[in-house]
């Protein structure tokens, strides 16, 4: 039994959040639906724990004649996926039903919330593990036509214009990325013949000296421009802020954490390619370059904000425009540093999200001006969001800071044009950010209690584990990142 | 007989077809009224099935008929329906308002094929196929695509825009490579439909809440 489940742990992590997609959509807006949406998350985990001890013991694997694969690489983004997918699903379970009693969401939205969740765990899964590079453009596609009707889901103005936004500025850019995709198919099949396997990964990186670099040039600016789009690199951010702020919360956690994540990864798995196939340094100069725009745009746009949701927005554009300037260094430890920030940002922003939903229900308004003393009202929300954007803003003891640090380091080391930069920006963003919230945690309270409990564990499990990194990294998990780094180069 | 004459005309019916979906790329660009529109997208579909149908004879790649097959359904018959439909449904039959003057647009237009062109030249010389001059028009047919969703106000033109633009990617697939593989293309069209499906969802949601489905409504989010 355990060995028959260690070898389909990746069909169970894909199958998972398909069948339960359709089974939420069965069970509609019943009273346990919130419960279901959880179970399935939690089994989805459970497959993916399966899939790394899997992994761990054996090496890569591939399934399904190679259109699906796992190696270090992608295995601890999945495993990252699927353990804040379950989290948030946790934190949806009280934070949708005082949504629903507070009249914001209809019955027949409830049913589409659950089962695009669902869905949109599994669009997200399914570029991860993805062999099949064409493949991978279905199911980014994919996982924004499960977001956009949820963005959407409120039917205010702000959230319909967020949602075509977000829809038209997702759609164009990555109809860039097909084109892109299909110039790398071009290439390849010169190589290695038409048909399937000159799409699959692993043969590609096989042959990437090979490929044409003429070709290959062109696909990845294309190809940049169109995941790029998804990962809110600057300029090509702008619906990012409004999906965020008018979707609900649980989706701008998921949005934040995986989506960016999970957009940047197929990044990443390009620009692997494009290195082995030309000589002179590329991929690195375009993605510091993007990257380093991120994080200076998004800092200056920080203080300017007056929606809490909005706020963390911005600041997901500056910590993903930091790991994109660190792969784009490339190098064992700009990488190793990329990885590491992947996961303390996406645990960290996730946790903030969380705290800032249950703030933004108490208070009855996501304006910053008018949250005021969450200590007073409900400690644990209060030191949550405090501790959370102490967090976020890189102090010591957190991850976030050790993360921060190898970036800043290795940046100073090799491009000293561009520390300044990136210390000014981070210097504005804490200004901005803290100026902020210290506010709407002390002070005098204007908050009310909400009809169902808040679910604080996730937030604090989260920033548990952000503490934890930034105080040991464990030497298997060590490991594992350098031996993702290494797959970077 | 037949085979011979399909070879020797084959390529050049197929740059007939390229050039005629350009043709219909800048008429959808000056076209005022949505159903005319429609009509433009739906004969665009109708093209680019020939032309898929065509490299599928001349080459025997199978599976080209296949998808030759289903963007016939797909954008000859259900995407028209679909959007006929929504039209009728939202009452939106009349003219269409452009942001830029149309002559201007136009000149726009030009200006993005001689880029598309120059940008697809040393790449098409690579390529070894019978179509490989089509990379430059259908580069051309995405960036004209793109131009025409940012000079519509309305919803539905631009709706069109982005599905024309699929178009055009398509036709890329199908001139350089001889399509992509068949799971490809499948996941692509389905993706295509589902989208269109979730923006006449929208489209209503947008009608109902400021009756009108004009997305210069949709301007209020920005940074002050």
């Amino acid at each position: 039994m355990a060995e028959f489940l260690l070898d389909h742990a990746l069909l169970l992590l894909l199958g998972s959040p398909l069948a339960g997609g359709a089974a939420l959509a069965l069970v509609g807006h019943r009273r346990f639906a919130p419960e279901v949406n959880a179970g399935f998350s939690a089994l989805t985990f459970a497959a993916a724990a399966l899939l790394v001890a899997r992994v761990i013991d054996g090496g890569p694997l591939a399934a399904l004649e190679a259109q699906l694969f796992v190696d270090s690489l992608n295995v601890f983004l999945v495993a990252l996926t699927a353990f804040v997918a379950m989290t948030t699903s946790l934190f949806s379970r009280p934070y949708m039903r005082i949504e629903r009693e507070h009249g914001r969401v209809s019955a027949a939205g409830m049913r589409l919330y659950h089962s695009m969740y669902q869905l949109f765990s599994f669009t997200m899964l399914l570029v991860l593990v993805t062999n099949n590079l064409g493949v991978m453009w279905v199911a980014m596609e994919a996982a924004t036509l499960t977001t956009v009707l949820l963005v959407a889901l409120y039917r205010t103005h702000a959230s319909l214009e967020a949602a075509w936004k977000y829809f038209i500025l997702c759609g164009v850019g990555i109809a860039q990325a097909l084109f892109g995709t299909i110039l790398v198919y071009f290439a390849a099949e010169k190589v290695i013949g038409p048909g399937v396997g000159a799409l699959l990964w692993t043969q590609l990186e096989a042959v990437k000296g090979e490929l044409a670099p003429s070709v290959m040039s062109i696909a990845f600016v294309f190809l940049l421009v169109g995941y790029g789009t998804k990962v809110g690199l600057v300029p090509l951010h702008n619906w990012l802020p409004d999906a965020h702020a008018e979707g609900p919360t649980p989706i701008s956690a998921v949005l934040s954490g995986l989506l960016l994540n999970v957009a940047l990864y197929a990044l990443i798995r390009f620009k692997v390619l494009v290195d082995g196939t030309l000589d002179e340094p590329f991929a690195g100069p375009l993605l510091m370059g993007f990257g380093l725009a991120s994080v200076a745009v998004a800092a200056f746009f920080l203080s300017r904000q007056r929606d809490i949701k909005r706020m963390f927005a911005y600041s997901s554009i500056e910590h993903m425009g930091l790991v994109t300037f660190a792969f784009g260094m490339g190098g064992p430890v700009a990488s190793f540093a990329g990885l590491l920030h992947m996961t303390v940002h996406s645990l960290t922003k996730s946790a903030i999200f969380f705290a800032v939903g249950h703030a933004a229900q108490k208070s009855g308004t996501q304006a910053m001006d008018r949250i005021r003393g969450l200590m007073q009202v409900s400690p644990t929300v209060g030191w949550g969001l405090m501790l959370g954007t102490v967090a976020i803003l890189g102090m010591p003891p957190f991850g976030v800071f050790a993360s921060e640090f190898l970036i800043l380091t290795t940046a100073m080391a090799e491009h000293a044009w561009a520390a300044p930069i990136l210390l000014v920006s981070l210097g504005v963003s804490f200004a901005a950010i803290f100026g902020k919230v210290q506010p709407m945690v002390f002070g005098d309270p204007s908050a009310a209690r909400l009809p169902h409990r808040p679910a604080l564990v996730p937030v604090f499990a989260h920033l548990a584990i952000v503490l934890s990194l930034g105080l040991y990294i464990p030497p298997y998990l060590a490991d594992w990142y350098r031996q993702a780094a290494r797959l970077i180069g | 007989m037949g085979a011979a004459l399909l070879a020797k005309f084959g390529p050049q019916l197929i740059n007939l077809l390229a050039a005629v979906l350009l043709l219909l790329a800048f008429a959808m660009l000056t076209q005022r009224r949505i159903l005319s529109l429609i009509n433009l997208f739906a004969a665009q579909g109708l093209v680019l099935a020939m032309s898929t149908a065509l490299v599928a004879a001349l080459t025997g790649q199978a599976h080209l008929y296949l998808s030759a097959a289903v963007t016939f359904a797909l954008k000859v018959l259900l995407l028209p329906w679909i959007l006929h439909r929504l039209i009728r449904r939202l009452n939106v039959k009349w003219d269409v308002e452009t942001l830029i003057n149309i002559p201007t647009t136009m000149l726009v237009g030009i200006v993005l094929v001689i880029l598309a062109f120059n940008l697809a030249a040393p790449i098409a010389q690579l390529a070894g196929t019978v179509t490989r001059a089509g990379l430059g028009i259908a580069l051309a047919s995405v960036l004209l695509a793109f131009l025409m969703m940012i000079t519509r106000s309305k919803a539905v033109p631009q709706v069109i825009g982005f599905l024309a633009m699929e178009n055009g990617l398509f036709f890329a697939a199908t001139a350089t490579v001889y399509g992509m593989p068949m799971v490809v293309e499948l996941g692509v069209a389905l993706d295509v439909l589902v989208a269109a499906l979730i923006l006449g969802i929208f489209l209503f949601e947008i009608r109902e809440r400021f009756d009108s489905v004009d997305t210069r409504h949709l301007e209020r989010l920005q940074e002050r």
